[in-house]
């Protein structure tokens, strides 16, 4: 009988595909590109945040959008009429996007010709969670109408996201949602996470977003 | 879904650790997976056992040792751990600070094998 050995691995799981993201990052550094990765739920305002974001910003910054959808391109069409550069990626089922795919998008919509990159990856707060993409910033939302039970279901997306963005804030008075409760436990799974309270539909709080989305592009030149 | 992808890198990193020790059969793989992630235990294996098949990983159990959420109070230093499920307010058990810093639960580690 062999004897049994244990043998020390010690290796991160997910470090190959770190690796990718950190070479990724580092191309945008060279082009002096910014990236942002937003997430969210399906129906939470992705897309909406997006179109105001061109708007606000298309006069200060070069901007291009990578769309990430499992099958369709209704996000890319209502992106593209606005004028800016974007590729959509159809991920085939995969609930996700790595590096690698992103790298692919990328060379589509040149980021050397470009100030910005919004992706706007597959909506779901579980899967796209784990997965570096190489943006410099991950951006969540979280509507109002989805509840504030959320970092209790989905920790991890709570605690990889950079800033939180509490979406439909205009329908407070409609649902039971404790903002307080879900600032706290946002903090304790991501003591840095920084929190803004939007509405895409009337506007308010975009100022908001447009300023913290513009200091860290500048921040990271 | 997204087990896939990440079970797919855990399977080449005992492959190559297998190989590179002259490995007969892997008994068992310890995981350090932080409380945070949404990785399910069952479809971990699952997943894990149909790469598996055919190599020299075949039959590894994988002993998965969840990683609690611990993080530590700003204003005492204390350090303590958080259930990531409870509603409640979460504050210092020692000072009721509500400021914290990050000290693990994110954790995705291969630690060790136990190979013949």
């Amino acid at each position: 009988m062999d004897e049994i050995r244990l043998i020390e691995v010690k290796e991160g799981i997910l470090a190959e595909s770190q690796a990718v993201a950190a070479k990724l990052r580092e191309r945008l550094r060279s082009t002096k590109t910014f990236m942002l990765n937003l997430m969210s739920s399906p129906g939470s305002g992705k897309t909406s945040l997006v179109l105001r974001t061109i708007d606000a910003l298309k006069g200060e910054f070069r901007i291009g959008i990578i769309e990430a959808d499992i099958a369709s391109t209704v996000d890319s069409e209502k992106v593209a009429a606005r004028g800016v550069k974007v590729v959509q990626l159809r991920t085939g089922g995969f609930c996700h996007l790595d590096a690698a795919m992103v790298s692919e998008g990328l060379d589509a919509i040149r980021p050397q010709d470009l100030d910005l990159v919004i992706i706007e990856n597959v909506g779901n707060l579980v899967c796209p969670a784990e997965f570096d993409t190489g943006a410099n910033k991950n951006a969540m939302i979280l509507s109002i109408p989805e509840g504030d039970d959320k970092p209790l279901k989905y920790p991890l997306m709570f605690s990889v996201s950079d800033v939180l963005v509490l979406n439909k804030i205009d329908t407070m008075g409609v649902f039971d949602f404790d903002v307080q409760a879900v600032e706290q436990r946002a903090r304790v799974l991501n003591p840095g996470i920084h929190i803004l309270k939007t509405s895409c539909k009337t506007g308010e709080g975009i100022d908001g977003w447009t300023d913290w989305l513009r200091d860290e592009i500048k921040r990271s030149r | 879904m997204h087990e896939l992808p990440v079970v797919q890198s855990l399977f080449d990193i005992c492959v190559k650790h297998a190989t590179s020790n002259n490995v007969k059969k892997i008994i068992a793989v310890n995981l350090k997976v932080g409380e945070v992630s949404d990785l399910q235990d069952e479809w971990i294996q699952r997943y894990f056992d149909f790469l598996a098949k055919g190599t020299v990983v075949e039959g590894a159990r994988l002993k998965i040792e969840r990683v609690p959420l611990v993080v530590r109070c700003k204003k005492c230093a204390e350090s303590f751990r958080v259930n990531i499920r409870d509603r409640n307010k979460v504050e210092c058990p020692k000072c009721q600070g509500t400021e914290f810093a990050y000290v693990s639960g994110r954790e995705y580690t291969v630690d060790s094998m136990e190979v013949v």
